[in-house]
Order: C-alpha cells, then structure tokens, then sequence
C-alpha cells in the first residue's frame, strides 16, 4: 500500500515534470484565474473598509427641550445603550454644544459676535446615536418616538435625515449584495477555465490512461499521479499568482487612498500575507486536484 | 484455461461482430486465430481482456468468468495476461525501462524486484542497451520489444498478441515470432492474432480460422487456409 503511494506521489511529479509544456499551460491559466480571485478577495476587503467608513458618518441626533434635565437626558442614554441595535451614545451636553458650535464657526466673525452677545446659552443638549446597522436608525427612532420619552424630546435629526439615510441603506445593501454575486460568478468562472485547461491536459492522454488500464493499472494507480498532478499546479500557481500581486498592490495602492481615506491596501496585503497564500493555496489545490479526479473519470471506463 | 462457451457480440442488425463461438484453450498451448480484417480477431481479444462485454455466451479465464466482472475487478484480471498490440502502445513518456516496469508497479510488486527483474528481461528481448530511451527513439521492432517485454515480466499465464507484426517487416516479424515461441517454450499460454500468411505456415501450430464472425476451422497444426 505504502509503495502504491509513494509510486503514484512520485509519478505525479515525474509527469508534471516531462510534460513539461502542458503542466506550463496548465499553470499559467491557474495562475490567471488565482489572481482574479485573489483579486474578489481585495475587492471585497476594500468595499467592507468603504461602507464601514460611510456607516460610521451615519448617525441620529435626539434633540432635548430645555426643560429636560441632566439626569433625564442620562437616563435615557442608558436606556438607549440597553437596546441590541445601538452601538454607541454620545451626550453633548449644552455647553459642549455651544463648544464645537463655536469652534465650528471660528472663521465666521459675525455668528460668533451674535452668539456672544446672548446671555444665555441657545443650543440644546443632544444625543448622538449610532446604530449597528443603517437600517436599523428607524427602530431607534421609533423607540425615541414613544409616548413617555417624547415629552423630553425636541426634535430628532433622523425625520430630517431619514430619506439620506434610507438611500444609503439600500446602497450599502446593493453592494453587499452585489459584491457577493459578482464573487460567486467571477470565482465559478474561473474555477470553470482551470477545470477545462486540466480537462484539455488529460485529454491528450487518453491514449496513455487506457494503455495503463490495459496493462492491469487500477483506477486509482491511473487516476493518482493526475490527482498529485493538479496538486502540484495548485501550489505553484498559488505561489505565482502572490508573487505576481506584491508589486502591483504595492503600485496601486497610493492611488486608492484617494478613495478610501486612512487604508493602505499594500499594508493589509502584507499584514495579512498568510493567510492570503492559504487561501490561493486551499482554492488552487482544491480546484487543481478536483478537476483532474473528474477529468481522468471519463477515461477509465474500459 | 481459456473456454469461450456460445459467444455473441452483436452490435446491431448489420454489424454482428462474433456469432456462437465456442473454443477452449489449454495451459502452454500455442493459439493463432486467423482471419480477414474484421473477421472477429479483435472482438475475441477485447472480449477476453473484459475492455467488451458479449451479448450472449459465457468467457471463463482461469477463476474468473469474464464476462461477469465488474469495471473495478478487471485490473485483477489483466495482471494474469500479458498483451501485445499492433500498435505498440507503449507509454510515450516513460522509458523502455519504465515501460517494463510499469507492468511490475500497477501490481504492487516491491521496488527491489523490478530493480532485478527488468534489466534481466530487457536483455531476453535483446534491448539492454536501450533501457533509457523513450519509445520515439526506439525503430518498430524494438518497440514491439520493449511491449513484448512489458507483457512477460510479470510472468502472465498467458500473452495475447494482437496483430503484433502488422507494423513490421519481414525481418523483425520473424524477430517477433521467434520471442513468442521462445516465452511459449518457458510455459507461457500465447494466443496470437494474426493475418500473416507466411507467419501462420511457418509455425506449425493450432490454428483457428474466422469468417464473418464464426469459427469456421480448429486445427492442430493449422495452415492459412481462408477459402
């Protein structure tokens, strides 16, 4: 039994290596597919990073009448942080709002004069909310609008913002949703150019697997070497197709700053490098081995 | 050893490729089945090798009943024959050495005996020289040798030889010829089929005559008579 395998790991290789042009062939569309999905996989991790940036400008504010105190407004903010949909309250407090108005205007003389010259302070305390998700603002909102808390409550920003807000609600939901399908298609394409190449390579030697079934091979002696074969293809491709990516991530990478603030696509393809080999590896060998098993089916049937 | 029991394969109305044939072959016997091309020479070879299965008849080989085994049970069966082909087949990727070997590794046997057994039968075949060369540096009789070898190493109870100097010439047919009659002479059953007059006169031999799918003559020390 130990002889069957190491004869078949052995020829796996000896084959890979005299047919020299189609494990070429075969590795060089393998690598192709590899980069188009290692590709997804960037492409994914940068519209995640993008709609978490957009997610996180997306908040309600609850305005309090006057009359409301401290303690109230408090209250409600730990009640809110008791809600499962809330990630996090902020208080600003009237002072503080006075604060960041003024800071706000800091160039503009005339407001700030104006402001001034009040006695008293104009500006409301506030809470600012954020929720896990965008579209769960209208829970909180509903939550806000109920009849023993509404009597505290000035005004909320979220009837003011509640068309922006559902508008990137669905945005976020459609790229999601459509990064997702665009992934699955892509990596079904590509997994169907390797499994074809392969397909072509074990074609050629039909005549040689039924020469090997006429000698007494068993199917699995015929079939092991092209199993070890696709193997082989999956691991250098992967390796390939990474080496290929460092130096394009690299060149890429300054000018999607631009678009995505604060993310540095080369420092998370580094960071992240082992794991990406892993997976280029895993989907390499998975596909490489799998298309030859299903590939030489086909040829052992006399 | 060999009993082909009322054999028909019939591929449909026009093509009826054997019809109720029947023979038996014993141990050590020396078998060339004769015929025009397309008389069934192959049909009989395919059949006993289990590559076709009949449409009627029973093929007994040894313990196994041919026709009733499955796809993964004929590895099993070809180890017990050893086949030669017209056109060689040998695998174009691997040596004449690794050609031979091949025969000794799908059955599992251990690396240190095919390291003796191959040079040994490389040389009976007279190609000890051209161990490490693949098959398209070989001329056509020294790769019929080199599958000749392949057939014997492991030591079949039987080799078919189908058409195997059809590819040749006059010079390496009687080449071939005499490698058959020498493993016959070690013990080894050889059904050989062929269409060469002077091949079939020459041998002396049992002979059995195919015509359109029948057996139409069985004869100890057979001459080719096809009329």
């Amino acid at each position: 039994m130990l002889t069957v395998i190491w004869r078949i790991i052995y020829y796996g290789f000896k084959n890979f290596w005299r047919n020299a042009w189609p494990s070429i062939a075969t590795v060089g569309t393998m690598v192709i597919a590899l980069s188009v999905f290692l590709g997804l996989i960037l492409f994914n991790v940068m519209t995640s990073k993008a709609i978490e940036l957009i997610q996180d400008k997306i908040d309600i504010s609850v305005y309090f009448k006057n009359t409301t105190s401290e303690d109230d407004i408090l209250n409600i903010k730990q009640s809110l942080e008791t809600l499962p949909e809330v990630k996090e309250v902020e208080y600003i407090s009237k002072d503080k709002a006075l604060e960041i108005f003024k800071e706000n205007h800091k160039s503009d003389e005339t407001i700030l004069q104006a402001i001034n010259e009040l006695d008293t302070n104009p500006l409301v305390a506030s809470l600012n909310i954020r929720a896990k998700e965008p579209s769960q603002y209208a829970l909180i909102a509903d939550y806000l609008s109920s009849q023993n808390l509404s009597k505290f409550i000035d005004s909320l920003s979220y009837s003011k913002n509640q068309i922006v807000i559902d508008r990137l609600t669905t945005i976020i939901h459609n790229v999601n949703q459509g990064g997702f399908f665009i992934t699955l298609v892509l990596a079904l394409v590509a997994g169907l150019v390797i499994f074809n190449t392969i397909r072509l390579a074990i074609y050629s030697d039909r005549d040689e697997i039924a020469i090997m079934r006429a000698v007494g091979a068993s199917n699995a002696f015929v079939r092991g070497p092209y199993v070890v074969g696709g193997i082989i293809a999956g691991l250098i491709s992967a390796l390939i197709s990474i080496i290929i990516a460092l130096p394009l991530i690299y060149g890429v990478s300054p000018y999607l700053k631009v678009f995505i603030p604060n993310f540095n696509l080369f420092s998370y393809f580094i960071s992240n490098l082992f794991q990406l080999i892993l997976y280029q590896i895993i989907f390499g060998v998975a596909i490489g081995s799998f298309s030859s098993f299903i590939a030489v089916r086909r040829y052992l049937k006399n | 050893m060999i009993t082909f029991h009322d054999v028909s394969k019939i591929y449909n109305h026009h093509s009826i490729a054997l019809e109720d044939v029947s023979f038996k072959i014993s141990p050590n016997e020396f078998v060339s089945i004769v015929g025009r091309s397309g008389a069934g020479k192959s049909t009989i070879i395919k059949l006993l090798i289990g590559e076709e299965k009949p449409t009627k008849g029973r093929i007994f080989f040894g313990q196994y009943e041919v026709n009733k085994l499955k796809n993964s049970e004929l590895p099993a069966l070809r180890r017990h024959i050893g086949i030669v082909f017209q056109d060689f087949r040998l695998l174009p990727n691997k040596t004449a050495y690794e050609n031979v070997a091949f025969a000794l590794e799908v059955a599992g046997r251990p690396s240190r005996e095919i390291r003796d057994l191959v040079p040994q039968v490389l040389d009976m075949v007279g190609l000890a020289d051209k161990a490490k060369n693949f098959p398209h540096e070989l001329s056509g009789g020294e790769k019929q040798r080199v599958a000749i070898a392949r057939a014997m190493i492991h030591r079949p109870e039987v080799i078919i030889a189908d058409e195997p100097t059809g590819n040749l010439d006059p010079f390496h047919t009687a080449e071939i010829i005499n490698l058959l009659l020498k493993i016959n002479d070690l013990g080894t059953t050889v059904i050989l089929a062929t269409h060469d007059k002077e091949v079939i006169n020459s041998l002396e031999k049992r002979v059995i005559t195919l015509d359109h799918g029948r057996i139409i003559r069985d004869e100890e020390k057979g001459r080719f008579i096809l009329v």
